[in-house]
């Protein structure tokens, strides 16, 4: 076992299958039958994320420093879980304007600026070689110690001849590998559904690997972690050494890893390749957000009891970073150790090839092809087929990569570990965090700030961490370490204007995005922004408002022929084809072509070239121009008023169920009147046929009767007489009720003599009360009384009272008292009768019409009164200002109505 | 002779029907409201009543239902009088056994022809 010559076709083999996994993938999303729409697919994608560095390097780290590593992990579960908010309006972004790259994102949102995605592409580029050299360097390692064992690993370095170099065929294979299948084609998306498919492959094998690793060192080598737990609990520096105070840099550490870990999770150019470009569909997020993170906790599980195990079991001074494979090794294992191998080549490779492919196409669209496209002595715009141009581009940008990575490994690489390469790629990669955040949310932010700001983050971080790291390759004088440059010892690297107290990364960190966020901000506040770059920021700021979507922002004109040709030169004839099929049949290529198309072209041109060049070479078709901000302003506005207009309706509707339901209550109300009415026209009918019935009888009896005797005949004439005028009041009463109900009662109010009145009415009613027996007792408390009233009708009202009174009283001994008083600003004319009184229920309703006490036996063999003087007498009073109700009688304990009217003193 | 009830709360209509009963021939008992218009049945029985239907305290209707639960007063001639025109309650006098039924103001010929005919008829 373990020979080279297996360990080589093992790892031939895996890369193979990978191969072959891709190719399946491809050949599959060509048949449209996607292996990668699925969420888990797509998490398990985003655990590139995992490199060499997590499989090799989380073990040393945590061996030397403690749980910190988890922080690495921490960040990322973080940005997954804002991943609604965030990353799924990084996606939209991406999705609608064709992004290819972090480059080209950037660049989008600055204007489709050439020179700032030029400017990410190469940061990015510098940033990420050390970390691709990281993952070489991991390889041949790993290569080195499983052929080795037990001898210390054979480290051929660059003193020899490269050729000898194993890590040289490493990078030189693996170029040919991403070239395979990273550039077979070039299509309007840069999608590679065959590399995230091999990529999610690698992510299943490198964590069932180290799975395998640490059940192994915790179930075989120790008996379970309770065992494990105990033999490091009796090791004191060790515990210490486990501990939260073992992160260098204490607290500031812990929140400055933790910060980097979330900001490069989403700008290091293969995360957002898996996160964003890759993306399928936006609600993949979902699942991932809660996959990914879970992903994270398994594959960390067993690091802290393999590293207790490294320092625990009798290891020799074997590295921290390979202790996964020393371990099984030691314990004479050779399946495992194999296994592990593949593992660290899974982590290793995904990386390196994701990494790859995002540089070379930001090479190639952000690089190359903007100065080739405006480079006047190629013509390049106007030559053939070029489509052929940017696969070149692209593959010689792979092979480039790869031999920078490498050598960045043969020169440098040994003064750093795994996790200082990394952290120091960390900070150089979070460098584009404040020119994309804060352009996605802050529409005000300019090109010349973002690029400033990016500049001079760049600048602190080459200052800070890499000069400082070749300073302790021995590549240059290292005394500017200690004392500064030119002495001055306030610009030393690591404790730049005197900071002290930090851990390099923290202080890194801390003074670049100081600075980059700083500048960004600042000088955007101070600039103007071009037309586009307005458009482009409204268009990124505003993502997620729907009114954007599928918004055609051409409204130059050129022809169908033109835009053709167009993509014909840089996509190819199949996919211009489909670029420009249209539903309604093919056009004339003479025919303009509709902003929608033309807004198509674009996309796709951006999809394989970013951008800044499709925009470049529409415009070279266009006459005239992209919309300008006035225009994306006005499809905001007309969206913010559909909103408004939605609002208006909801108002409306809101209305209108309203104004139903109060047409309801009216119709209710109506019926309820109606139903009234029908009840009061019958109760008049009734009313006045009882008089009419009398009258009609005894003039027919008169009639027919000849030879009636005279007193007969008198007193039948009496009879109709007096029914007659019953008849006439009747009539008079109603007409007065349908007055006050109908609001058509004429009063005519006038200051009068209250006093007077009452004697007025008195005297009217003296005779009839004096014929029916009945004792009236007058007691005016005052001389006058002036109130503003009717007299005629206040008149009526009085007399009703008190015919009403003499009605109601006793029958043997009738007594009614009338009283006038003063309370405080009204006065109170007040009737009562000795009668039956009226009972607190009846109070109210003696006032509806026609309402009669039918007391049997009391009021038999009585003038009846029509049921109508109550509810005109308080009708009348009401219309004064005044109030009428019935109440105890306080002298004579019969009925008592009062009578109240405002003074008018 | 027969005898004829005349039952309503209107002194005057209650006047011009006992004059006009008395004047057909007839002996004429009168009341005022209901009760004493059963008590009155009860003391001695009239060949037929003149039921007014509004009347204070018990209705004419609920006078006509009781007779009519008795089977002594069963067959008992009752013309019903109301000042309501009302078809329904035309309807619900005579299904609840009245034999005629007379709308306020009648004309005095028919009335009294009315009564006439239906005491030939249970003779």
């Amino acid at each position: 076992m373990r020979t080279d010559p297996l360990v080589l076709t093992v790892a031939f083999g895996y890369l193979a299958l990978l191969f072959v996994i891709a190719a399946w993938g491809d050949r599959r999303a060509e048949q449209g039958r996607s292996v990668i729409g699925s969420p888990t697919v797509y998490a398990l994608s985003i655990a590139v994320y995992c490199t060499a560095w997590t499989f090799y390097g989380s073990v040393g780290r945590a061996a030397e420093f403690g749980p910190s590593f988890l922080l690495i992990y921490l960040g990322p579960t973080l940005a997954m879980l804002l991943a609604p908010l965030l990353i799924r309006k990084m996606v939209r972004i991406a999705s609608t304007q064709r992004i290819t790259s972090i480059a080209d994102f950037i660049s989008a949102r600055y204007g489709k600026s050439s020179s700032l995605g030029a400017l990410v592409a190469l940061i990015a580029l510098i940033c990420t070689t050390p970390y691709i050299a990281l993952q070489l360097k991991a390889i041949t390692l790993s290569h080195a110690v499983l052929v080795n064992y037990p001898q210390p690993p054979e480290l051929s370095l660059a003193e020899e001849a490269f050729w000898i170099d194993k890590s040289f065929w490493v990078a030189l294979v693996l170029a040919v590998f991403i070239i395979l299948f990273g550039t077979r084609h070039l299509d309007a998306s840069e999608r590679h559904e065959g590399m995230v498919a091999a990529i999610a492959f690698e992510s299943l094998v490198k964590l069932v690997a180290f799975l395998t690793v640490g059940i192994f060192v915790v179930f075989v080598l120790f008996n379970g972690p309770a065992d494990l737990f105990r033999q490091v609990a009796d090791t004191p520096e060790l515990v210490s050494a486990l501990s939260l105070e073992a992160v260098p840099g204490g607290a500031v550490g812990w929140v400055g890893t933790l910060v980097l870990a979330f900001l490069t999770f989403l700008t290091l150019p293969r995360q957002f390749q898996v996160l964003v470009v890759e993306n399928v569909d936006e609600r993949h997020l979902t699942r991932a957000s809660w996959l990914f993170p879970l992903y994270l906790v398994a594959i960390n599980l067993f690091v802290i009891p393999i590293a207790m195990a490294g320092v625990l079991l009798p290891m020799g001074n074997s590295d921290p970073d390979s202790l996964v494979l020393t371990l099984p090794l030691a314990a004479g294992m050779d399946g495992i150790p194999l296994l592990v191998f593949i593992g660290g080549l899974s982590a290793a490779t995904s990386m390196v090839i994701v990494e790859t492919i995002a540089l070379s196409t930001m090479v190639s669209n952000q690089l190359v092809m903007p100065l080739l496209l405006r480079s006047k002595h190629l013509h390049l715009s106007s030559q053939g087929e070029l489509a052929g141009w940017l696969l070149g581009i692209r593959r010689i940008a792979i092979v480039l990569i790869l031999l920078m990575g490498y050598l960045y490994h043969a020169l440098i690489g040994d003064s750093y570990s795994l996790v200082t390469i990394g952290l120091v790629s960390f900070v150089g990669a979070s460098q584009f965090a404040p020119a994309m955040l804060i352009g996605m949310y802050w529409r005000g932010a300019t090109r010349l700030g973002a690029s400033l700001g990016l500049l001079a983050g760049f600048v602190v971080w080459f200052y800070t961490l890499l000069l400082p790291g070749f300073a302790q390759s021995g590549w240059l004088d290292d005394t500017f370490l200690t004392q500064g440059p030119f002495g001055l010892e306030w610009l030393r690297p690591y404790m730049l204007f005197g900071l002290d107290g930090f851990d390099i990364y923290s202080h890194a960190l801390l003074w670049s995005m100081l600075v980059n966020a700083g500048l960004l901000v600042g000088v955007s506040l101070f600039t103007r922004q071009t037309p586009v770059e307005q458009t482009q920021a409204a268009l990124f700021t505003e993502a997620m408002n729907p009114g954007l979507q599928n918004t055609p922002l051409w409204r130059g004109q050129t022809t169908r022929g033109e835009l053709k040709s167009l993509l014909n030169r840089y996509l190819g004839a199949g996919a211009t084809a489909r670029i420009l099929a249209e539903p309604q049949g093919e056009k004339s290529d003479d025919s303009p072509a509709p902003p929608v198309l033309i807004a198509r072209a674009e996309q796709a041109l951006s999809g394989a070239l970013g951008s800044a060049s499709a925009r470049v070479l529409i415009n070279s078709v266009v006459r005239g121009e992209a919309l300008d901000l006035e225009s994306i302003l006005s499809i905001l506005d007309t969206t913010s008023q559909t909103l408004e207009y939605n609002r208006s309706l909801e108002q409306k509707s809101n209305e209108l169920a309203r104004i139903g339901e109060e047409l309801r209550a009216a119709n209710e109300r109506l019926r309820e009147l109606d139903r009234l009415k029908d009840e009061f026209v019958a109760m008049v009918s009734h009313e006045l046929r009882t008089p009419l019935t009398s009258i009609r009888a005894f003039a027919e009896i008169l009639r027919d009767g000849k030879d009636l005797p005279e007193e007969k005949r008198v007193h039948f004439l009496e009879v109709v007489v007096l029914e007659s005028q019953r008849l006439s009041r009747l009539i008079e009463e109603i007409l007065d009720l349908a007055r006050l109900e109908g609001g058509r009662l004429t009063l005519n109010p006038q200051p009068i003599d209250l006093v007077a009145l009452t004697r007025q009415s008195v005297n009217a009613v003296h005779h009839l009360q004096q014929e029916r027996g009945v004792t009236l007792e007058v007691v005016l408390d005052f001389e006058q009384a002036p109130v503003v009233g009717d007299p005629d009708r206040l008149e009526q009202v009085i007399i009703n009272l008190l015919d009403n009174a003499s009605k109601f009283a006793d029958s043997e001994e009738p007594k009614v008292r009338l009283h006038l008083s003063r309370h405080r600003k009204h006065f109170r004319l007040s009737v009562e009768d000795n009668g039956p009184g009226i009972g607190p229920a009846e109070r109210e309703r003696v006032f509806e019409k026609f309402h009669q006490i039918k007391l049997y036996g009391e009021t038999l063999g009585r003038p009846r009164g029509s049921g109508l003087g109550l509810p005109i007498s308080r009708g009348i009073v009401t219309h004064l200002g005044g109030k009428l109700w019935a109440s105890d009688a306080p002298a004579l304990k019969g009925a008592c109505l009062v009578m109240e009217l405002p003074c008018a003193d | 002779m027969a005898k004829v009830l005349v039952v309503d709360d209107e002194p005057n209509i209650v006047l011009s029907l006992e004059f006009l009963m008395q004047q057909a021939g007839f002996e004429v008992e009168t009341a005022e409201d209901g009760v004493t218009a059963l008590a009155k049945v009860e003391a001695a029985p009239p060949d037929l009543i003149l039921l007014d239907i509004s009347l204070p305290g018990i209705s004419g209707f609920d006078v006509l239902e009781q007779l009519r639960q008795e089977p002594l007063y069963a067959r008992l001639p009752i013309i019903m009088l109301t000042a309501h025109g009302r078809e329904v309650e035309k309807e619900k006098g005579l299904a609840l056994g009245a034999d005629d039924y007379v709308t306020k103001p009648f004309s005095t010929q028919a009335l009294v022809e009315k009564v006439q005919a239906l005491l030939a008829e249970g003779t």
